[in-house]
């Protein structure tokens, strides 16, 4: 589980709460606020409003330094993306650094640098995002240049011929080269049968081969409009001025018409699914996943969302640091795995995998390991997991939300992602509430219901001599990203 | 030790999940086997004249541990770092150099203590939601924990930590197991390009030097570690006037004093660890190029840069910004990446270190264009180390430097590793006021000066880990 990735209101201390709604500098607020301006509050002290072509800004203000976050969230990311143009979110998210009707190629970034500032962006199943950390006093440029190229975009062939190289490269450094991310990513593909998380975010080497300027083109023109965005801001910043500020540069903007991406719902699996990848490596590698629902289908399909709040816990109970069980019995009692982890991400547009993966020790295989690990997913099918052990992965859980508001990016992140995988940034005030009324009755429910052979799928990294001249020989034979 | 995060299983899904767009965050974390080291020897820290750094306070402990503190009262938490000269640079210092006791010395701390397991460790920071790391570089070795402030959690994570620290069984299975682990752990790194390239970097770079040992030790030195080498290697180093306390949270100095103290109570004193050899610069260029069956070909290039304190610091540091030190902007990026499309990353950085840390290059593409990619960096670097950064490029680094400064202490996570490094390099306590005052300080001329006498494009050593023939 990766608790540090968890969200969580701060039930646990009324008196921050009452510290984080009253931060902003009254002063600053009297001197723009307008009846017109009013922001609603959440309890965890986000402001938040939409502009009237339909963009949403939420603003969480952080006042411990002269710093802020200004994230742009887009909706859509790998799993928008249909056969043939995999990678297109992610080849145009390279390219929106490559300058706009106003500002030159690089340049965006240029002005961030000369005033201080560090920028980025990632592309992720469901989303794209593009971000600057920045002093406060200079945010207001991030916000101008984030609008004009929402709009502006200007895509030239001649950077994109380059571009283009350099994502391939990417490709070849992330996934080509990495014995581990292969398997993954061969796993995915297996996994999912008419989902589009089957696609990497990256793309295949094939697309990316065949990808044209018009492709991306016309993604730009699909995707990239206010109201299909959303505007995060965090940090020692005052809501009122960004409202200002949003208003003035993107309350701008035409709104575009948006049509959702068809649903493409996974299909039942009706048995378990299995694959071997051979590749030139050292140590084999086992990667097992289970669909599961998220907070997203739950919600969609007016389901009861308590199973995702016991498949979170579940996860805290199997891989929640160093004394779950993963780590006591596989690695350290039984010494099978050399690594042994299990992971749960409820944020997702679509069903996803419930996952472990591991190494063998020396001496076993990485079949052993899968069975190792089945039986201890067996033992919380028939026995409910102590409360002590649920004490420690609520506990845990409860000391994240306060650790990770030391990150002003962090804090972001969550709204960002919430919001653009479509279930609202809002269910982050009740998470923390949610994981501590679970009980070990629901893990034990929700490991019987969802970890079962009928959903499971199976992948072995099976290593194969790293020969340079072998492996040479069988990728010319088919291999045709060599060149 | 070992944590998950050591091993490849994690990082491909999470690097798999969500695509950074490029490197100019930390082009070194994309290389594992630099990630480590340049987190904790290359914190740079900046001043912006308009912000007041942390104010900082240094006191020692009665057995001689050095102690920095900084309140910071906006968040409940605590977090607690004991740094000591007990990296790898110290494997060599056991009769028979033993590559991986550092490392292995420091992780076996937590697998059993006082009387308590692995398991019971772990439950009882996890009970409480602390969450406890310990790793081990080449120079620093540490032991970390960060804890909700409300005594009722601070207080029993701190004693775990205590005990750890202060009581460690050095149980018999628990080595044979986390040795079995870590030999798992450097196979793995086998079928890493970048990894193979790093390892063999330094081992060429360095020569008969410490840091030419691999932190992780190799096959051969695991194979003839012993649980005595760790006892003596523990006995020698984890001493209280060998350690750095850093201490960042909602506490008074009285209270952080208590902390400290109650710490290292039942270290002895010992003495500092003595001074590593000096580093021997490679009088000759030097390439090696390892046929490996990967896409495409991991290149190292460098040679010795920077101890800490160095003088010629400031302007090297202000150098490399502008070469390849700063992603987006810098020359490499726009040579290489930019103008050609030939990598996605590509970097230059120095890495100050107790003894000179090296000076890398670093570059990977696609393997036939690796002639091409080779013949623009030696060009670049050629024509830098004669005319040096133009006015802008100087001028530009300089506005990124400054105003940048907030970002880099805007945590209490980072102030905690600043403190570490002032504390373990000794830096002086103004160090973060001074900083940018000594940036500013650099003219074109004293920059150029520093560059031509220090970096010698015909003594490089160059790395290339790749398929050969597809060259």
């Amino acid at each position: 589980m990766k608790l540090k990735k968890i969200s969580a209101a701060l039930a646990l201390s009324g008196l921050l709460m009452g510290l984080a709604a009253c931060q902003t500098n009254p002063a600053t607020q009297s001197a723009v606020a307008g009846a017109e301006l009013k922001t609603s509050v959440s309890q965890s002290g986000v402001h938040s409003f939409n502009l009237s072509n339909g963009m949403k800004v939420l603003v969480k203000p952080d006042h411990r330094s002269p710093v802020a976050v200004s994230q742009v969230w887009y909706k859509v990311g790998g799993s928008y993306e249909y056969a043939g143009v995999t990678g297109v979110s992610h080849a145009l998210e390279h390219m929106m650094f490559k300058g706009t009707k106003n500002l030159k190629p690089g340049e965006f970034s240029e002005i961030i640098a000369a005033n201080g500032g560090s920028e980025n962006a990632f592309t992720g199943k469901d989303y794209t995002a593009y971000f600057q950390r920045i002093s406060s006093d200079r945010l207001e440029l991030c916000l101008r240049n984030e609008a004009d190229r929402m709009r502006n975009l200007q895509l030239s062939e001649i950077e994109f011929k380059k571009e283009i190289e350099v994502i391939k490269e990417e490709r070849r450094s992330r996934t080509d080269d990495s014995p581990t991310s292969l398997t993954y990513e061969r796993f995915n593909a297996a996994a999912f049968i008419n989902s589009s998380y089957q696609q990497p975010i990256i793309g295949w080497m094939e697309d990316l081969d065949s990808m044209q300027l018009s492709d991306l083109s016309a993604w730009y023109q699909t995707w990239y409009a206010p109201n299909n965005a959303t505007l995060v801001v965090a940090g020692d910043v005052d809501p009122q001025q960004i409202k200002v500020w949003a208003e003035k540069y993107f309350g701008a903007l035409k709104p575009s018409k948006i049509t959702p991406p068809k649903p493409r719902r996974e299909v039942d699996q009706m048995g378990e699914r299995r694959i071997t990848v051979k590749v030139p490596a050292k140590v084999p590698y086992l990667l097992m996943g289970y669909k599961v629902p998220v907070l997203k289908t739950l919600i969609s399909e007016n389901k009861n969302i308590d199973d995702v709040y016991a498949l979170e816990v579940l996860a805290g109970v199997l891989d929640g640091g160093q004394s779950s069980r993963l780590s006591k019995t596989l690695v350290r009692k039984k010494e099978i795995a050399s690594s042994a982890g299990a992971g749960y991400d409820p944020y997702a547009r679509q069903q996803t995998l419930f996952l472990f993966d591991g190494s063998p020790r020396a001496g076993h295989t990485a079949k052993e390991l899968e069975m190792a690990i089945k039986k201890q997913i067996t033992e919380i099918q028939n026995t409910a997991p102590s409360t002590a052990e649920l004490n420690r992965v609520k506990a845990q859980v409860m000391a994240s939300s306060v650790y990770e508001k030391d990150s002003v990016f962090y804090q972001a992140m969550q709204l960002g992602t919430l919001e653009t995988v479509g279930v609202g940034w809002k269910k982050k005030d009740d998470y923390l509430e949610k994981i501590q009324q679970v009980t070990p009755q629901q893990v034990q429910a929700v490991a019987k219901k969802y970890l079962i052979d009928d959903r499971l799928t199976v992948a072995i990294l099976d290593p194969q001599p790293i020969d340079t001249n072998q492996s040479r020989a069988s990728r010319a034979a088919g291999g045709r990203h060599a060149r | 030790m070992l944590d998950k995060k050591t091993l490849p299983a994690k990082q491909a899904i999470k690097k798999q999940e969500s695509l950074q767009h490029a490197s100019s965050w930390n082009p070194a974390q994309k290389h594992t086997g630099m990630t480590a080291i340049m987190i904790f020897a290359m914190c740079f820290l900046f001043i912006n004249n308009a912000l007041a750094s942390p104010e900082i306070q240094h006191w020692k402990t009665q057995n001689g541990a050095e102690v920095y503190f900084v309140p910071s009262n906006d968040l409940p938490m605590v977090d607690v770092r004991i740094v000591f000269d007990a990296g790898s640079a110290r494997d060599s210092e056991n009769k028979n150099v033993l590559a991986g006791t550092a490392l292995m010395t420091n992780g076996l701390l937590a697998e059993g203590a006082a009387g308590d397991d692995a398991q019971i460790l772990a439950e009882k920071f996890e009970a409480v939601g602390a969450a406890f790391g310990n790793g081990a570089l080449k120079d620093m070795a540490w032991l970390s924990v960060r804890s909700l402030r409300d005594d009722k959690y601070l207080q029993p994570a701190l004693i775990n930590l205590k005990n750890i620290l202060s009581f460690p069984d050095f149980n018999k299975n628990a080595f044979k197991r986390e040795l079995e682990r870590l030999k798992i752990s450097v196979k793995a790194g086998k079928q890493s390009p970048g990894n193979i390239a790093s390892l063999r970097f330094f081992k060429e770079l360095y020569g008969d030097h410490p840091y030419a040992q691999p932190s992780t030790g190799t096959e051969e030195s695991l194979q003839q570690l012993k649980l005595k080498h760790l006892k003596a290697f523990y006995k020698n180093y984890y001493v209280a006037k060998n350690a750095v306390i850093a201490i960042v949270g909602q506490l008074t100095t009285n209270e952080a004093k208590k902390i400290a103290a109650e710490l290292v109570a039942d270290l002895s004193a010992g003495k500092h660890a003595k001074p590593l050899p000096e580093v021997k610069a490679l009088t000759e260029a030097k390439t090696v190029h390892i046929d490996f069956p990967s896409r495409q070909s991991t290149v190292l290039m460098g040679q010795v840069g920077l101890a800490r304190g160095d003088a010629d610091y400031y302007a090297l540091y202000l150098a490399n910004h502008a070469f390849g030190g700063s992603g987006f902007g810098s020359r490499l990026m726009e040579e290489v990446r930019e103008k050609r499309g030939l990598a996605y990353s590509t970097y230059s950085y120095f890495s100050p270190m107790r003894a000179a840390g090296p000076f890398q290059i670093g570059l990977k593409t696609r393997n036939d264009q690796l002639e091409d990619a080779m013949k623009i960096i030696h060009e670049e670097l050629n024509k830098y180390i004669t005319s040096g950064p133009d006015k802008d490029e100087l001028q530009d680094s300089l506005k990124n430097i400054t105003g940048g400064f907030p970002l880099r202490i805007d945590s209490n996570k980072k102030i905690a590793e600043y403190l570490s490094v002032i504390g373990y390099y000794k830096l002086p306590l103004d160090y973060l006021d001074t900083f940018v005052g000594h940036v500013n300080a650099q003219t074109k001329v004293k920059v150029d000066e520093a560059l031509r006498r220090r970096i010698h494009p015909d003594k490089m050593l160059t790395v290339i880990v790749g398929a050969k023939n597809e060259n």
